[in-house]
């Protein structure tokens, strides 16, 4: 079940000042901004990686000052740029690390990782057995986006993920992040504008800790704002 | 001669296998101490550090006198020879965890892994290469200083080694040197593959 999201005057003294917004449950949110613009803390305030110094967030209306952060976090999804991964364990290993800790059965996770990674074209039996290092850098993002996704999280939260990626494996990766979005609460750190409009319906702009902007992903480049343009001039070829 | 060579040989094995055992059971964990407390950790290395600057003679010769631990014999050689091991297994385990990718870690946290889990599963089984190098230095450092703990009855080599030296006996020298540059040599190959195998794993080390 996809869960909700919401800041209250959430404050991260000196990176955020007083954030304010809901995100709904099953939808999908790409933070934008600069460098140091404030994105990454948001999303990491969602499973308390960073805690607040003043307000608070709530996911389905509870408190992060008083749910079981282990609990929250095995239902939350993380990837990252550069993937994580575990890199003394094989591939099947790593996508399996959150079925573990939940006490999932080896049969139940072994069906579900072998449906995940079919989903990304990780074939299980070709990359199953195999290490992080022996894969391209393509492959560990995808490795890293099932291990996320295995356990049917409640929320995705996704920073720079494709961002050391080439172009062509990146858009790839898009494609495969979008067919696979249904039924799960999606924050999505970029400060790729394309990458946002393909992979989000909804885009929060953040400069100086503070968000400066909040709106449909469809109406984001005909906003007037100075730094909107500026983001759609260095997308444009 | 060959019967006395062998006993020797067996002892010398028994003080440095007891010495490094305890001292990977000390040193490990108190590895892991430093790398979660970046001043205490610090002040601890230090100390390790210093009892390492102590000539091995001079060392065995200090804890003679101390109740308990001291005295003249094979106990007073083993905690000697524990406290020359330590440096190297506590600060291979501390520079292992501290070399530990802070993504991975991150990744980790995030997945939902407590402290403990996070250190068993990821952080020690990362650093396990870095931790087995520190154990084999320590290792083949003791094989050698344990040939000086003769000098307080210890046993071991190095009695044959000292008596060589007294009688001014080349071969009675030969007799307790070789022995242990051999003893040394083949714990360097182990512990050196068993590293290689470990690495297999580690990419970051690898590099």
């Amino acid at each position: 079940m996809p869960a909700s999201v919401d800041f209250r005057s959430v404050s991260v003294e000196p990176i955020l000042h007083d954030i304010n917004f809901q995100i709904a449950s099953g939808e999908a949110v790409a933070f934008i901004g600069r460098s140091g613009a404030g994105k990454t803390t948001t999303l990491r305030l969602v499973n308390g990686l960073v805690r607040p110094t003043s307000g608070d967030v709530f996911v389905d209306g509870n408190s992060l000052r008083t749910i079981d952060l282990i609990s929250l976090r095995r239902h939350t999804g993380y990837v990252i740029q550069g993937s994580g991964l575990f890199p003394h364990r094989t591939v099947y290993e790593n996508i399996t690390t959150v079925p573990r800790l939940l006490g999932w059965s080896e049969s139940e996770a072994r069906t579900a990782a072998g449906e995940m990674m079919e989903k990304l074209e990780l074939p299980l039996g070709r990359f199953g057995d195999r290490y992080p290092r022996s894969l391209s850098g393509g492959e560990q993002q995808r490795v890293g986006i099932a291990r996320a996704m295995i356990a049917r999280p409640s929320i995705l939260l996704c920073d720079e993920p494709f961002g050391a990626l080439d172009p062509i494996v990146r858009r790839d990766l898009q494609d495969a992040f979008v067919a696979l979005r249904s039924g799960v609460t999606i924050i999505f750190v970029t400060h790729d504008l394309p990458e946002a409009l393909r992979v989000a319906e909804r885009i929060v702009l953040f400069d100086g800790g503070r968000v400066v902007m909040d709106c449909p992903a469809s109406e984001f480049t005909a906003q007037p704002l100075p730094l909107v343009q500026r983001f759609v001039d260095a997308a444009s070829l | 001669m060959t019967a006395e060579i062998l006993r020797a040989t067996g002892e010398h094995i028994f003080i440095v296998l007891i010495a490094v055992g305890v001292a990977i059971i000390i040193g490990i964990p108190l590895g892991i101490w430093c790398a979660r407390r970046a001043r205490a950790g610090r002040v601890m290395l230090r100390i390790v550090d210093t009892i390492q600057t102590i000539p091995s003679l001079a060392l065995f010769g200090f804890l003679i006198p101390v109740p308990l631990i001291g005295g003249i014999g094979t106990r007073t050689a083993i905690v000697a020879l524990i406290l020359y091991s330590l440096l190297p297994i506590v600060r291979n385990t501390l520079t292992g965890i501290r070399g530990v990718d802070p993504i991975v870690l991150d990744a980790g946290v995030a997945m939902g892994l407590t402290d403990r889990q996070l250190l068993r599963q990821v952080e020690l089984p990362v650093a396990m290469p870095v931790i087995v190098a520190g154990i084999r230095i320590a290792t083949v450092v003791g094989i050698g200083v344990a040939t000086i703990a003769a000098a307080i009855g210890g046993g071991g080599l190095g009695t044959l080694i000292f008596r060589g030296v007294a009688m001014v006996d080349t071969r009675l020298m030969l007799a307790g040197a070789l022995p242990a540059a051999a003893l040394a040599l083949v714990a360097d190959v182990v512990l050196s593959a068993a590293e290689r195998k470990l690495i297999g794993y580690n990419p970051r080390i690898q590099q």
